[in-house]
């Protein structure tokens, strides 16, 4: 009982520190432009462990500074964003990845609205189908009352 | 048929949902699982708290399983896990290395004078590179490791007598077994 | 004494919700006029105690009255006056008590604008409404009672929690729950309808209003919650595929589906059960928001706090609610395809298909917010799901929309000709080819900019033809009539909206720099000067306010003043500064000074220059003031004086002749 009062104590703090924290300003000394744009995309993909839901490149937490210093250290050793990012998968599971990757446990996460997709498409066409049937026959009827009213609308 | 599939995705969903309420009451929503379970530990060269001159590496903890408690004098969990600590520090049977993560040394000194030390050794970590490399996102956080030099377990948050008994000591029963 | 006045006034409502949501129903059902009339009193009486209940909370908020807890978490002495008032809704039980009073509000409104309604479907129409009311009030009675007392009273209050303390934040939420609860009438509307059985398919007529009204409010509200993130969170993005900003977006999506799919069956009587069935999902996936964002389930920026009897509470009343209006449906909804035929070029097929995108839209956010969830449940591992995987699937379905959707106003009911569509798209292909050419130029390659400018320019011009075709061939007064001139305002919002969307994601540029006074920097085109930081404060908080200078070409085009405030809790938080234009926001945010002890030196400060980020807000209007301008057409009110003879008369075939 106690544990569950102060779990639900807990969650009612961390669900406002993630929101009151103030913002992560945090100057790196960039190469160029070019690699600052790439950190900032990257980072932006990456999830920051210990926020509520926020990425490494917004959280203010000091785990996630330190993990924006690694991808920095690493992306000046020449690494690429496959290679940063698998860095960060081996240490802290696919969670870190807000792109979550294609594979048997997140096929229906990937393929699952395209099956809907699918399936909806294909109720669609039999309706359309169907109605084009009584089309042909009822046409100049619809034709006609379009006409009388004068305004299509 | 067709028009009850709207019900039945919706009872899916449902159960979903309780499953998610029952989940969420006994699991931390935060808890990550390491992927490094079962994998061999990062090779890490860390200095002595008391003594920045002396280093503890990986390999020269190889042969003996040893667990290893991530804690830090700013870490208000680490206080609550304290006692417990200090209570079973020396019912473990395995050396318990104090991880000090991302602290001013003479903090985690101060603080271990206070409460109690109960580590065998303590290495400081005052960046927190190398806990980067063992997935540390936290602490407290506690890894067990073999005397091959492999992860066999990890506890995110802190102990209590009941992890402790229930999912500690047998396994440090087990992995004493395999050590000749 | 008067906090139990509330609690004393919510019973009481909850009482009257009960005999609104039991009473009315059994009356349709027997055909007891006596029974039937007790609708509309009840509704009253509970609207009027549920006003008295939250009245009573502002005054304790108003005057401090700690003793509240409520008011002792969320408000304190320093607190100014209107964010007391907003810091009613500012958590989660005083929310759950504005969400039931808005609720009353549409039930009053509709009974009072409803008189000519059939009586008894008025009746089932309101005991709907009734039944919802009572799930909620006794949510708020015995789980998140707003009265409840704290004893002995403490000196003073917590805070409200500062990122509220914003105007954006005090008008967000009634707005978003106008919306969300709005999306009842509709339900409550098919839910009668269902219960009427196959005479009173008039209602679709009755519901549009409704529906183009609640849809507009829950536009208002996204569109200020995204200005509340973009200005106050202090992060410059203005949509970030939060599991709550989900929860509002998935309402949405298959409100846009309703509206279209209530415009054919009310005009040509086709999709009959489809509406029906868009009309409980777009309620029930409000409901489902109210769930997500407060059971904890769910890991998300902006949640509430989290108690699982109150996720476990709302997920029964989830259950009964949805789960009964679904088997109702499964059980009742009609079987038969009926209303006018159509081929396959005409605007009930390009609705259709749009209607289609929109729902697997809004089944792909439902499914990408609660993937992980279902990872744990069948132990995949953890998995997030993030703005990648939304970012990445969302336009996709979406691309389709945009083609067709100049094609729409110009396509006729039932059937279509060839010939005009095809001027039509060759207009259209012509200016967005030229437009996006000439934008090639600006911006420097950026395909997607690119894109944005040829999309937003394929809605616009679209849209402005059909205004011509209007303007030409139709007499003055009869040229846009307002459900009309509404969808032309919402078509055009769409191209406003993706010049905003694709031109601030592509052209945006960010910089976090270490910048001591007297230093520049250059942002895109734009040189921002650092001229020091200096000490200020407001009514609560105090604050090291930066002064940055903006200039172009060597002319200063601005100064601007971001903060950084400190609550009296000692909460901190960034106050960003932006300087608004028509073609770009110019944005500071004030960071932590390179060392703690020498405010006067080098601070770190993050400088952005969105391009067109406004447009994405001002998009977003024309969509909301299309669906009040629409909503607002006299046809509904004029037919609805002939809604006796509209409910028996046959005007839609029951079935169609079979081929």
């Amino acid at each position: 009982m106690k544990r569950a009062i102060l779990r639900m104590v807990l969650g009612f703090l961390l669900a406002f520190a993630g929101l009151a924290a103030a913002q992560a300003i945090d100057p790196l000394p960039f190469k160029d432009h070019a690699q600052e744009v790439r950190f900032q995309n990257l980072t932006r993909q990456l999830r920051c462990l210990v926020c509520q839901n926020e990425n490494l490149a917004d959280s203010n937490a000091d785990l996630a500074r330190d993990l924006r210093h690694e991808v920095f250290g690493l992306m000046q050793q020449g690494r690429s964003d496959d290679q940063i990012k698998q860095y960060l998968v081996d240490r802290y599971s696919d969670f870190v990845l807000y792109d979550p990757p294609v594979k048997p446990s997140t096929w229906l996460l990937w393929f699952g609205p395209g099956l809907f997709l699918l399936l909806g498409a294909a109720v669609v066409l039999v309706t359309i189908r169907k109605r084009g049937r009584a089309t042909r026959i009822d046409s100049r009827l619809v034709d006609n009352a379009t006409i009388e009213q004068g305004d299509d609308w | 048929m067709t028009r009850s599939l709207p019900l039945v995705g919706f009872l899916l969903l449902v159960a979903l949902f309780g499953f998610g309420i029952w989940w969420n009451s006994r699991h931390d929503p935060r808890e990550v699982p390491s992927p490094l379970i079962g994998k061999a530990a990062p090779a890490f060269v860390l200095p002595h708290l008391e003594d920045a001159g002396q280093t503890l590496s990986k390999t020269s903890m190889l042969g003996k399983p040893y667990l290893v408690n991530v804690f830090a004098s700013w870490c208000i969990a680490c206080g609550d896990e304290h006692p417990v600590l200090m209570a079973y520090a020396h019912k473990l049977g395995v050396p318990l290395i104090g991880y000090d993560y991302k602290d001013e040394p003479a903090d985690a000194k101060a603080w271990l004078a206070q409460h109690g030390n109960p580590y065998d050794l303590v290495i400081a970590d005052r960046e927190g590179r190398t806990a980067i490399d063992f997935g540390v996102y936290g602490a407290p956080e506690s890894f067990l490791i073999d005397a091959k030099g492999v992860i066999r377990y990890k506890h995110i948050g802190p102990f209590t007598p009941d992890v402790i008994e229930r999912e500690l000591r047998p396994l440090i029963a087990r992995l004493k077994q395999e050590a000749p | 004494m008067t906090p139990e006045l509330g609690q004393f006034a919510l019973i009481l409502a909850m009482l009257l919700a009960l005999a609104q949501g039991v009473l009315p129903l059994v009356g349709a059902w027997r055909g007891n006029r006596a029974l039937m009339a007790t609708a509309r009193p009840a509704a009253a009486g509970q609207a009027v105690f549920v006003a008295i209940a939250f009245g009573l909370l502002v005054w304790a908020f108003l005057r401090f009255d700690f003793s509240v807890q409520y008011v002792a978490d969320n408000s304190n002495l320093a607190l100014p006056w209107y964010y007391r008032i907003a810091a009613v809704w500012g958590a989660h039980e005083g929310s759950m008590l504005l969400w039931v009073l808005i609720l009353n509000v549409w039930t009053v409104a509709l009974a009072g604008f409803s008189r000519r309604l059939p009586e008894e479907f008025l009746a089932r129409v309101l005991g709907v409404l009734g039944i919802v009311a009572v799930g909620f009030l006794a949510f708020i009675v015995f789980t998140s009672n707003p009265f409840a007392r704290l004893l002995p009273m403490p000196p003073d209050g917590g805070d409200l929690n500062p990122v509220l303390q914003d105007p954006g934040m005090t008008f967000h939420p009634p707005v978003l729950y106008m919306g969300y609860v709005g999306f009842s009438v509709a339900f409550a509307f098919s839910i009668a309808a269902l219960l009427g059985g196959a005479l009173e398919q008039g209602w679709v007529r009755w519901a549009r209003p409704w529906t183009n009204a609640a849809w507009a409010f829950l536009t208002c509200g996204i569109v200020a919650g995204s200005w509340w993130a973009y200005a106050e969170l202090g992060w410059g993005g203005w949509w970030f595929w939060d599991p709550v900003e989900n929860a509002s977006f998935m309402p949405w999506l298959v409100g846009v589906a309703l509206i279209h799919a209530q415009a054919v069956t009310e005009k040509r009587g086709s999709l009959r059960a489809w509406t029906i069935l868009l009309s409980i999902f777009a309620f029930s996936l409000s409901l489902l928001g109210t769930f997500l964002v407060r059971s904890g389930v769910l890991t998300s920026v902006h949640a509430f706090a989290s108690d699982p009897r109150r996720g476990l509470y709302i997920l029964a009343f989830l259950a009964i609610v949805i789960g009964g209006s679904l088997l109702l449906y499964a059980l009742r909804a009609p079987k038969v395809a009926g209303g006018k035929a159509f081929g396959l070029l005409s605007r009930e097929t390009v609705i259709l298909i749009a209607n289609l995108m929109f729902t697997v839209a809004a089944a792909m956010v439902l499914l990408g917010t609660l993937f992980p969830l279902i990872g744990d449940a069948l132990h995949l591992g953890k998995i997030s799901v993030g703005p990648p995987y939304f970012g990445f699937l969302f336009p996709l379905l979406m691309l389709p929309v945009v083609l067709l959707l100049p094609f729409g106003p110009f396509l006729r009911w039932g059937k279509s000709e060839p010939a005009p569509l095809k001027s039509v798209l060759l207009r259209v292909v012509i200016a967005a080819v030229a437009c996006a050419i000439v934008a090639a130029f600006f911006v420097a390659g950026q395909a997607r900019a690119i894109a944005g400018v040829a999309a937003a320019v394929w809605c616009a011009v679209g849209t402005l033809l059909y205004v011509y075709k209007r303007w030409r061939e139709m007499p003055r007064g009869r040229r846009y009539p307002a459900e009309m001139a509404g969808m032309l305002l919402a078509h055009f919002g769409v191209g406003v909206f993706l010049v905003g969307v694709l031109l601030s994601e592509s052209l945006s540029v960010t910089r976090d720099v270490r910048m001591a006074p007297g230093d520049t920097q250059p942002v895109g085109a734009y040189t921002f000067r650092f001229d020091g930081v200096h000490a200020t404060r407001g009514p609560n908080w105090h604050a090291e306010q930066g002064t940055v200078t903006v200039l172009r070409d060597g002319r200063q085009l601005g100064v601007m003043h971001p903060q950084k405030r400190t609550y009296p809790r000692g909460q901190v938080q960034t106050e960003s500064a932006i300087d608004p234009g028509v073609t770009r926001d110019l944005y500071v945010a004030l960071g932590e000074p390179m060392d703690p002890n020498n405010l006067e030196g080098a601070w770190a400060l993050r400088l952005y220059a969105k391009p067109f980020v406004r447009w994405i807000w001002a998009g977003g209007l024309f969509m909301m003031l299309g669906g009040f301008v629409a909503g607002a057409d006299k046809r509904f009110r004029a037919k609805r004086a002939a809604v006796a003879a509209a409910a028996v008369e046959p005007a839609l075939p029951a079935a169609e002749p079979r081929a």
